[in-house]
Parts: C-alpha cells; structure tokens; sequence
C-alpha cells in the first residue's frame, strides 16, 4: 500500500483505529468513564479497587479477547507472530505492569483517550512511553537482540 | 445496562485491535524499529482512534451526565509528576521488549493463549509489584 513500507497495512490499521476510537467514545458518552485497559484490567482482578464498578471493568476486559476473536472468525484468522523465547514476554510484561500502573495508563488511556482530550499528563505521558519505546528497540536492534 | 456498555465497548476495542494488526507483537515492535523493517501501521490505529473520541469529547460537552450511567468520572488530575515521567518510561521500555502493550495482551488471550500468557501474568504480577511498593 505504502511503496517505501511494503509491509504496511494503512486502511487496516485506519480501520481498526476507527473502531478503537469507538469504542472508547461509547465508554466515554455511555458510563462516563476513560476506556484504559491498563486500569481497567487492575481493575477487574481486584488489583486495584479504584475506578469503575468491578462488574463494568470485567465486562469490558473479557470484550477484548471476544472482540477480536470475531474478527478472527470473519477474516479467517489475525496474525499474531511471537518473539521465539519467553524473556522478553516476561521481562516486557513486568515492566508494562508496573509502569502502566506507575504512570497511571497505557496507550488507551493516555495515547487515544487523553491525547484527543488533549491532556497535558496524557500528551507526555505519550511522548515519554514511544520515545522510551524507539530507544529501547533500537538498543536491541544494535545490540544485535532483534 | 451498564454491564452490556461496557461489553460492547470491549467488543469494539478488541475486534479494533484484531483489525489493525495490533495483535501482532512482531508488527508493533517494527513501528518502534526506525533503524529496521520500519512498519508505520500503528500511526494509522493511533490516529483513526483519535478522530472518533475526539469528536466524543466535544459531543460530552452537551451532556450534563452521561447516558447510561449517573455521573461522569473521568481523571481530574493535572500534575506534571514524577510518577507518571516514571511510569510512562517503564511501560515504554516493556512496549518496545515484548512488542505487546495491555489491550493487545488481553486480545491476544484468544488469538495465540499460550504464547501471550506469560506476558499476561507478567503484566499482572508487575502492577502488583507497583501496588507492594508504589514508589510515589
């Protein structure tokens, strides 16, 4: 679609994003609320008892897999390729714990939900998690890690 | 009501996320990788989800509560902290390792279970650590 970035998937990724953004609208015109996974997803374990009601975190958190399970169902199949060893995953998903709930969102929260709200917290937050995210892949990639 | 919002709006996100190709730890970690196979396909989600909520946060304007539940409770917060500088780093980093962030994680629970999980319960287990010792 792209020349230069043959791998690129604009309309899909545009498309998607159109949704995402919807659902973020519906969550926000409907109950009132943010729609950040990070904290909801605390939420709805119990890890936090702030923030919505446990049983509107919960349903949100199982739409997620089911959402795009029918997706799935409907093209016949989502990609989803995973680093071969099992580190990164666990060293990644401490980190993306811990700082989601440090920093008090993820890209739902700060990068859709604040961004377009144009928050000042949510518009570093932003800049400082995808600037933190290119240094870091690209010390791996010079590190010869990717 | 409230239960059946929240739902649909999970629906939504997740069939957004299996959509874009954000389910997709691989293709995430090439939008962080200029200096490789750089793959711009995450500006394209970020910015169609933006148009939409965008739009929502002007429509709330209008509204004096929202629809389907008593009061809006959104974050009133406006402190440029440490935490939040912090917090964003951190998650950053963990982003750009594993190629996964908390919506996709979760999404990916029933595209490829077994290969997310170990992340799944990382991310778990890393905002318990954060509740153990909050560091703010």
């Amino acid at each position: 679609m792209i020349a230069a970035y043959p791998n690129a998937m604009p309309l899909q990724g545009l498309a998607g994003g159109l949704l995402i953004g919807l659902a973020a609208a519906v969550m926000l015109l409907g109950l009132g609320r943010i729609a950040g996974v990070s904290g909801l997803a605390a939420r709805a374990t119990g890890i936090t008892g702030a923030g919505a009601p446990r049983g509107v975190a919960i349903a949100f958190v199982l739409g997620l897999p089911l959402g795009a399970l029918i997706i799935a169902l409907m093209t016949g199949g989502i990609e989803a390729r995973f680093p071969p060893s099992i580190w990164p995953l666990v060293i990644g998903g401490l980190l993306v714990g811990f700082g989601t709930r440090l920093g008090s969102g993820c890209t739902s929260g700060h990068g859709v939900c604040g961004l377009s709200r144009l928050s000042p917290r949510s518009m570093l937050a932003t800049a400082l998690f995808m600037a933190s995210g290119f240094a870091t892949v690209g010390l791996l990639r010079a590190g010869g890690l990717l | 009501m409230q239960i059946l919002v929240a739902l649909v709006s999970g629906l939504l996100f997740g069939a957004g996320l299996g959509w874009s190709g954000m389910a997709d730890p691989v293709r995430v970690q090439a939008f962080l990788d200029v200096f490789g196979n750089w793959d711009p396909t995450l500006a394209f989600v970020m910015g169609g989800a933006i148009i939409p909520m965008a739009i929502a946060w002007i429509i709330k304007r209008k509204l004096s509560t929202p629809l389907a539940a008593p009061s809006f409770e959104l974050p009133g917060t406006t402190n440029l902290d440490r935490p939040l500088a912090i917090g964003a780093v951190l998650f950053g980093m963990g982003w750009g390792i594993a190629g996964l962030c908390p919506g996709p994680a979760l999404a990916d629970l029933a595209i490829a279970p077994l290969a997310v999980l170990p992340f799944v319960l990382a991310m778990f287990a890393g905002m318990l650590v954060q509740r153990a010792f909050p560091l703010n």
